[in-house]
This record gives C-alpha cells, structure tokens and sequence, in this order.
C-alpha cells in the first residue's frame, strides 16, 4: 500500500507516497482512526505530498479523518498540500473548512505541539 | 499523441490510471503544472461518477488543434441508467449516490468548455475541452 503509518511519541505520522485508489484511502482513514486508540495518540499528522490529486472525494475523506481523529481524542493535520493541488481544490469549489493544515511536516509537529500546549493549560 | 486513446472505468485502479494519463498527456501538449492538474482532478471527478452511477463506462483523452491553438479533450461515456435532471445535475450539492454532489458542477470550473448529453437508459456523455494558447 502506498501509505504508511508512523508511531512517533504522542503522534501517528501518516504518508502518502503516491496516487491512492478509494479503497486504499478509506482503508488509511480506518487504520488511522483504529491506531489513535490502540496508541493513545494525542495527534494526527497526515502528510499528502505524494497525492498529485485531490478531488471532490479526497477533499471529503480528509475532512472525515480530521474528524473522526478529533471524535477519537486526538488533533489533526494535513500537511504537504501542493500548490497546484491546492489551486485545484479551490477552483473545485471545496475547501478544508475544519481541517487544519501546515506547509510541511516540520510545521505540522510544531502546530501539534502548540495544541498540545494549549490543551493543558486550558485542562 | 501517446497517452491518446480510451481507458476502459471499471475499478478504483482504472480512475488512477485515467487521470495519470490525462495528466501525462497534458504535459506532454505543454500545458502548465497547474493546469495538467485541473485537467487530471476534472478527469477524475468524471471517471468517479462513472463508477457511481453507471459502474463501468469509458474516458477517451484525445488532442485537438484549431487555427491559433490546440487543446485537450475528455470525454466520459457510459451506458448506465443517465441522468433524469439534468439541470439539477449541474447544481453544486445534488447527488443520488451519497456524494457531495461536487462532480459535475466541480469539473466545469476546472475547464474552458463542458458538454453533457444523457438520456434515461441509454447512457451519459461528458465533453469537456481545456485550451492552450500557441507560445508566441
């Protein structure tokens, strides 16, 4: 599968490395939501660099694995967005309302990092 | 033009397929990154209401040339039960197979020119043509 799933500390590192049917990300969607808990992992970082499209379906599913994560106790965010990906998505007339994002994986650890920060002092 | 020709829709793999070709095909006309990409995300809103609604059908990818420019188009065709409304087909949020009803709607703005033919039980075509301007 052209996927992978990263335990890193509190976080799960999910990659795509390359173009996924609809079944490979449904599947990466439930083993996702299924390791949060076998884990108990406090983020979610789902890097999609290697999707070279995101349509209507792709917009929806990672909108619905930022969800379900967060109904699983733990934050998400998308990262690696191509620009002429993210054009296309807007041009679609979707967006990722919901969903946070980052430029890259480094900036994702770091928005973890501040939602971790800010959910304890918040208790 | 290699990447020319019909890709039989049939499965999740045959949607992949169909929009690396279009993609590769857009490339290689020399259409921009940007715009290879909205042609690929178009063709696979396309194929995916193939599978939707009519389970197996057909992209065709095709290359064509007027006067001052040259173009690439798609074409959808299935066999499957069509489409009632049409007009309603084409508004953003309808959909009769639990989707976001983005598709069609969502693949016209990704192109310059969108055509659609479809009679109840016969079958629906979808046309849609990008443009690139001749460099100078």
């Amino acid at each position: 599968m052209p996927a992978s799933i990263l335990k890193q500390g509190a976080y799960l590192i999910a990659s795509i490395q390359s173009a996924l049917t609809d079944a490979e990300v449904i599947q990466l969607q439930d083993d996702l939501v299924e390791q949060v808990g076998k884990f108990r992992s406090r983020g979610v970082i789902l890097d999609v660099s290697g999707l070279d499209v995101i349509d209507s379906f792709g917009s929806r599913t990672l909108h619905s694995i930022a969800v379900t994560t967060k109904l699983r106790g733990a934050d998400s965010v998308i990262v690696g967005i191509r620009p002429d990906v993210a054009f296309a998505i807007v041009q679609l007339g979707l967006g990722l309302e919901g969903v946070h994002t980052a430029l890259d994986l480094e900036e994702g650890l770091a928005f973890l990092n501040r939602m971790g920060e800010g959910g304890r002092r918040g208790g | 033009m290699e990447d020319e020709g019909r890709i039989r829709i049939a499965a999740d793999a045959d949607l992949v397929l169909a929009r690396q070709k279009g993609r590769r095909l857009a490339a290689a006309m020399g259409f921009s990154g940007t715009d290879a990409t909205l042609i690929a995300t178009a063709i696979s809103e396309l194929a995916r209401n193939i599978l939707a609604y009519a389970g197996v059908g057909e992209i065709e990818l095709a290359r064509i040339q007027e006067n001052s420019r040259d173009g690439i188009v798609v074409v959808a065709l299935d066999s499957g039960p069509g489409i009632a409304d049409l007009e309603a087909a084409m508004q953003e949020g309808f959909s009769t197979a639990g989707g976001l009803g983005m598709g069609l709607p969502g693949a016209r703005r990704l192109v310059d020119e969108f055509d659609i033919v479809s009679e109840v039980g016969k079958g629906t075509t979808v046309t849609l043509r990008k443009w690139r301007a001749f460099a100078a």
